[in-house]
């Protein structure tokens, strides 16, 4: 069993069920695989807590337990509390901090079983595409590199999650995704990803970025394996969080073998325009034209306000952020600043010193935009413009099932490249960003590979609570082609 | 209406008093909201803000809000939001504070009451503009440290009402009148428990002048005042303050300002710069509060008699006073007292004056409270109907008073019991008024013979002279003469 | 809509944030360059729009699994029970100064 981390979710679970193997075996296995932190993936990993959990899983297991996670290791994005690993959310405001509680979604997986490898590397506060925004250690934070070429950034904010799934450092992460901090950094390191229908998965214990955007969502090698992965995360936290649905648990596998006839594939032709490289609409192209042999019909269809996702986006995520972060003030927990005069000055130093640039940008636009005389122009106005794409949405659900095109303009960029272009950066989200400002649920799949022999990733955009469709077709699709058995050549 | 004017100057005064709500857990959060416990050990994750943590709505809060609306006519609206207030400062973990704003839980209402001013006695509406809920902030501590503050987050997370009027108020003492009604009403309904001390029922006083029919002046917001006779003093010394920045020729800037109790001074805070923009949002974190009608109406019939109505019923049912309905209906207890007693005596008005009377003047003093008065009721009750059939004097009554109150103990369960109590006081101190009028007749005679001198006076038509001959006779009837058979006769024989 | 220097100053004042010089100029460029972006959104009719602060407003769907909430999802109410018991130490444990119990912060004057 040389390659078992090559292996999925529930091949693992076969061979933890069927006795082939131990969770504390396996444990130790992938635990050996993150000495020198590859990818500078992880951020934080204690054998002990992991091994321990391993324990936990065998005597479960022992007992008869036939939970499908059981056993099989996973990873955590930083952005998740847990009261057994430190929580920085990428950045130094936060070294150091233990939080006294886990996560609910963390929670929800260590109930199924699941067992942890450490805490994932991604940008400070979620704030980010390329995972180079990533503040800590302070003494010298890494930039995460994409497993399939190490010049190149994974995609952000969820870098450390991609890279470490595409590294097979793990089978399985969780990741966050706010415009598209899941989808995208899947399509760059050609794994599957899928953010949920909003409200879907508890925001309890995730470090708040934008509130009315942020879900979690798994990260694995394939469709089968975010089903499974999904299941666990998604069931109502009605105690904690008021703004999780209130809509029965389901078994997000159920659809995986519905067979694709009759399917009807929207494909927005704004997603197609000119901005969208050759080398990315080549393997898309290619990937509709096999859910049509599949027995799909392609329907054309509109989002007319595609491009203006970006700055509704820009000014609603900011604005929620510039608030969530208040909190960060060196009172209650995390850095203070060593040196200050009093208490203004306390607050001003600690909170200069303990955020990254793009994160006090960030705080900058979103105090601007709700301060008062900009409220209406720029806050509301965005909030308006949002409703009208969401119902553009509706509309086009209207003519169509699921929504299918590209996750991004084009496929990694070097490391470096856009890092001092902010703007550039916000640019490249706006396929992303529109299912984010509606609340629907949106996968990754692989689909192909581009230029430099990167990873291209196909989205597929479902209506609310459409889940179980859309990891239907992802898994049909993965039936009849190969792209997501596929590993970077570095990942032996 | 004439103006109570300052100097010449027209006092304009609104009010903005935060009531904690009485709930066992915090508004946002299951923390316990019980005062005074030790720093910090009623302070969860979610009230510290620990990163992850997310606000879950308490129903006790909203039930309460909608008592409020209903109990001061206001509109309960169906659908309100909640908003963030943000802003920096210790004792607010979030760095914003969870509150409405544009569309607030309650909205409207009036606050009625009687004042005296002058000598009338004039009836006040103050209406409400609204009354919102959001949580309260943590405490600083300044004292206990060097160079340092200590913040306690217990109270922080704690449900608030902000209840905000119209500038309707035209002087200090309408203000305190105001303050003291709302006071009343929002522990009579059991919303809050009224503890000023502790800080439950807390008021910003919003101070401006003018010359009458000038337009509004700018304001200044007195901040924290948390006893009656505080505000009064505080807000008096603002508006004179004012009064002499104006007339020196200074313009009224906006500003906080603290009251100072012990040099009796107003005192602008440090300007907290920019502390004007809060960038209200609402808050993504909860959705819309939507309130039933099937709710509030539940409510509405589940509530008790509110202060003012019955007042209005102490009036028609039992011919009171308007003042004394008023005084009657200060709390429940209070209201309850009196209507144990004047339905077992039927003496309404008797009972009412010694309650106001007797029984409150007890109270004042502070020792016991209406729920655990050592005079009971049906005692009471018994003792006016000894004073009714002229079985004592009102002096004779007062001691035996008196004798009940120190012996305490009593009988609520036995009301039979209680009036039997005061028939033994009476016969045991032997205080039965001579009601006999033949002996009270000799007495008279008696004294009327040794008296000349008075007698003549009082023929003569000096009036007054009349009190010469009752202090004897009084004396000599050892006090059990009832005076008033002893005024009655002795204008018989003097013609 | 340009901002100006004295804007990043009073951004950066409620914010609790400050930029030295250079990073002050920088990010009055780039926020400038953003929001040449953010103009195009000013020009959009919204005329007759409801805002959309919440993507559960527009789960109409939600009605059939929310029927009290109608106009979509509705705040839900918890008992006012207490079940916090006093975890002091543990959440105070990433605390930067404790005393008695209390967070220190440089003293506060009013």
């Amino acid at each position: 069993m040389s390659d078992l981390h090559t292996l999925g979710v529930a091949q693992l679970s076969a061979l933890l069920q069927n006795k082939d193997i131990g969770a504390v075996e396996l444990a130790t296995r992938m635990l050996a695989r993150l000495g020198g932190n590859p990818h500078n993936a992880f951020l934080s990993v204690d054998s002990e807590v992991t091994l321990a959990q391993a324990k936990a899983a065998d005597a479960r297991i022992a007992t008869g337990d036939t939970s499908p996670l059981l056993g099989v290791p996973i990873a955590h994005k930083d952005i998740f509390v847990t009261a057994d690993f430190p929580t920085t959310a990428g950045s130094r405001i936060l070294e150091g901090y233990r939080s006294p509680f886990n996560a609910t979604v963390v929670q929800r997986m260590g109930e199924a079983g699941m067992v942890t490898l450490g805490k994932l590397s991604c940008d400070e506060f979620a704030m980010g595409s390329a995972n180079e925004n990533v503040a800590v250690p302070s003494a010298k934070p890494q930039a995460v590199t994409n497993p399939w070429d190490v010049s190149r950034i994974p995609g952000g904010s969820s870098g450390g999650s991609a890279a470490a799934v595409a590294a097979c450092l793990t089978p399985a992460a969780t990741g966050t995704d706010t415009g598209g901090s899941i989808r995208q950094p899947a399509a760059f390191c050609g794994i599957t990803g899928i953010k949920p229908t909003y409200g879907r998965a508890s925001r309890y214990g995730m470090v708040a970025f934008a509130s009315s955007l942020d879900q979690a969502g798994p990260m694995a090698r394939n469709a089968e394996d975010c089903a499974l992965l999904l299941s666990a995360m998604c069931s109502p936290d009605l105690d904690r969080d008021s703004t999780s649905l209130d809509v029965k648990a389901e078994d997000f596998s159920r659809d995986l073998n519905k067979p694709l006839k009759g399917l009807r594939v929207g494909v927005p032709h704004e997603f197609f325009a000119d901005g969208l490289a050759s080398d990315v609409r080549g393997p898309i192209n290619t990937a509709l034209e096999n859910l049509k042999s599949q027995g799909a019909t392609l329907v054309s269809i509109a989002l007319p306000r595609t491009s203006l996702s970006i700055p509704v986006y820009y000014i609603i995520a900011p604005a929620e952020a510039s608030s969530n972060l208040s909190r960060f003030d060196g009172v209650k927990f995390g850095h203070r600043a060593k040196d200050f005069t009093d208490l203004a000055d306390m607050y001003e130093k600690t909170r200069t010193e303990g955020f990254g640039d793009e994160v006090k940008r960030r705080i900058m636009i979103g105090s601007y935009v709700l301060s008062h005389g900009y409220y209406d122009a720029y806050y509301l106005q965005a909030q308006k413009i949002r409703r009208m794409i969401a119902d553009d949405f509706q509309e086009a659900f209207k003519q169509c099932d699921v929504i299918a095109g590209p996750v991004a303009p084009t496929v990694a960029w070097k490391l470096g490249d856009k890092s001092d272009d902010p703007l550039a950066n916000y640019l490249a989200d706006i396929f992303t960003l529109p299912a984010s400002l509606a609340g629907l649920p949106g996968m990754s799949i692989p689909v192909g590979f581009g230029e430099g022999h990167m990873p291209v990733g196909m989205q597929l955009i479902g209506n609310y609570l459409q889940e179980a469709k859309l990891l239907n077709v992802a898994h049909q699709f993965q039936l009849a082609t190969e792209f997501h058995l596929k590993t970077p050549g570095g990942a032996a | 209406m004439s103006a109570l004017l300052v100097h010449g100057y027209e006092v304009v005064i609104g009010f903005e008093t935060h009531a904690q709500l009485s709930t066992q857990s915090k508004i946002f959060s299951r923390a316990s909201t019980a005062f005074g416990a030790e720093p910090n050990t009623q302070a969860c994750a979610v009230d510290l803000a620990l990163p992850g943590t997310l606000p879950v709505m308490n129903k006790g809060a909203v039930e309460r809000a909608i008592q409020l609306g209903l109990a001061l006519g206001s509109h309960i609206a169906e659908r309100s939001i909640f908003a963030r207030k943000n802003y920096f400062y210790p004792d607010l973990p979030k760095g914003y504070q969870i509150s409405q704003f544009e569309i607030p839980v309650v909205q409207g209402g009036v606050v009625s009451f009687f004042m005296e001013e002058g000598k009338a006695t004039v009836h006040k509406t103050v209406r409400l503009v609204r009354a919102h809920l959001e949580e309260d902030a943590g405490k600083s501590l300044h004292e206990d440290f060097i160079a340092q503050t200590g913040i306690d987050l217990n109270r922080a997370g704690t449900p608030l009402l902000e209840i905000v009027t119209e500038p309707d108020m035209r002087s200090s003492a309408e203000a305190v009148a105001y303050a003291k009604e709302l006071h009343k009403i929002v522990t009579w309904i059991g919303i809050c428990d009224g503890n000023m001390q502790e800080g439950s029922f807390r008021c910003d006083a919003n101070v401006s002048v003018r010359k009458p029919g000038a337009p509004l002046g700018t304001r200044r917001e007195i901040k924290n005042l948390n006893s009656f006779k505080f505000m009064q003093q505080a807000i008096d010394y603002e508006v004179r303050w004012q009064i002499e920045q104006i007339e020196d020729g200074h313009a009224i800037q906006q500003a906080t300002v603290l009251f100072n109790p012990d040099t009796g001074e107003t005192r602008a805070m440090r300007t907290k710069e920019d502390a004007a923009d809060y960038r209200y949002f609402p808050d993504p974190d909860l959705p819309p509060l939507v309130i039933g009608r099937d709710w509030v109406e539940r409510v509405r019939s589940e509530m008790a008699e509110l202060p003012r109505v019955m007042a209005e019923r102490f009036v028609t049912q039992y011919g009171l006073p308007e003042y004394d309905a008023t005084q009657l209906t200060q709390s429940k207890a209070m209201a309850a007292y009196f209507e144990a007693t004047a339905k077992a005596c039927g003496q309404a008005k008797l009972a009412s004056n010694w309650i106001m009377g007797d029984v409150s003047r007890r109270l004042n003093s502070g020792e016991v409270a209406f729920e655990t008065l050592p005079v009971s009721a049906a005692q009471l009750a018994a003792l006016i109907g000894r004073i009714n059939d002229n079985t004592i004097s009102n002096n004779a009554a007062r001691q035996v008073f008196d004798a009940l109150w120190s012996e305490g103990g009593a009988n609520v369960d036995d009301a039979t019991a209680d009036a039997t109590r005061v028939d033994a006081i009476i016969d045991a101190k032997g205080l039965k008024q001579m009601n006999d009028s033949g002996e009270l007749e000799k007495i008279i005679d008696e004294v009327l013979a040794a008296n000349p001198k008075n007698v003549e006076e009082f023929k003569a038509g000096n009036a007054k002279a009349l009190n010469g001959l009752v202090g004897p006779i009084m004396k000599a009837s050892k006090g059990k003469a009832n005076p008033a058979q002893v005024n009655e006769l002795l204008l018989k024989k003097l013609g | 809509m340009s901002l100006t220097p004295a804007d990043i100053q009073r951004l950066a004042l409620l914010s609790r944030l400050s930029f030295d010089t250079p990073a002050s100029q920088r990010l009055l460029e780039g926020l400038n360059n953003f929001f040449a972006i953010v103009e195009e959104m000013r020009k959009v009719d919204t005329s007759g729009v409801v805002p959309m602060a919440h993507p559960i407003d527009a789960m109409p769907y939600l009605a059939d699994h929310a029927p009290s909430a109608p106009e979509g999802m509705a705040l839900r109410l918890r008992d006012d029970v207490v079940s916090e018991d006093n975890q002091r130490e543990t959440n105070q444990r990433s605390a930067p100064a404790v005393e008695r119990g209390l967070f220190l912060v440089p003293k506060v004057i009013e």
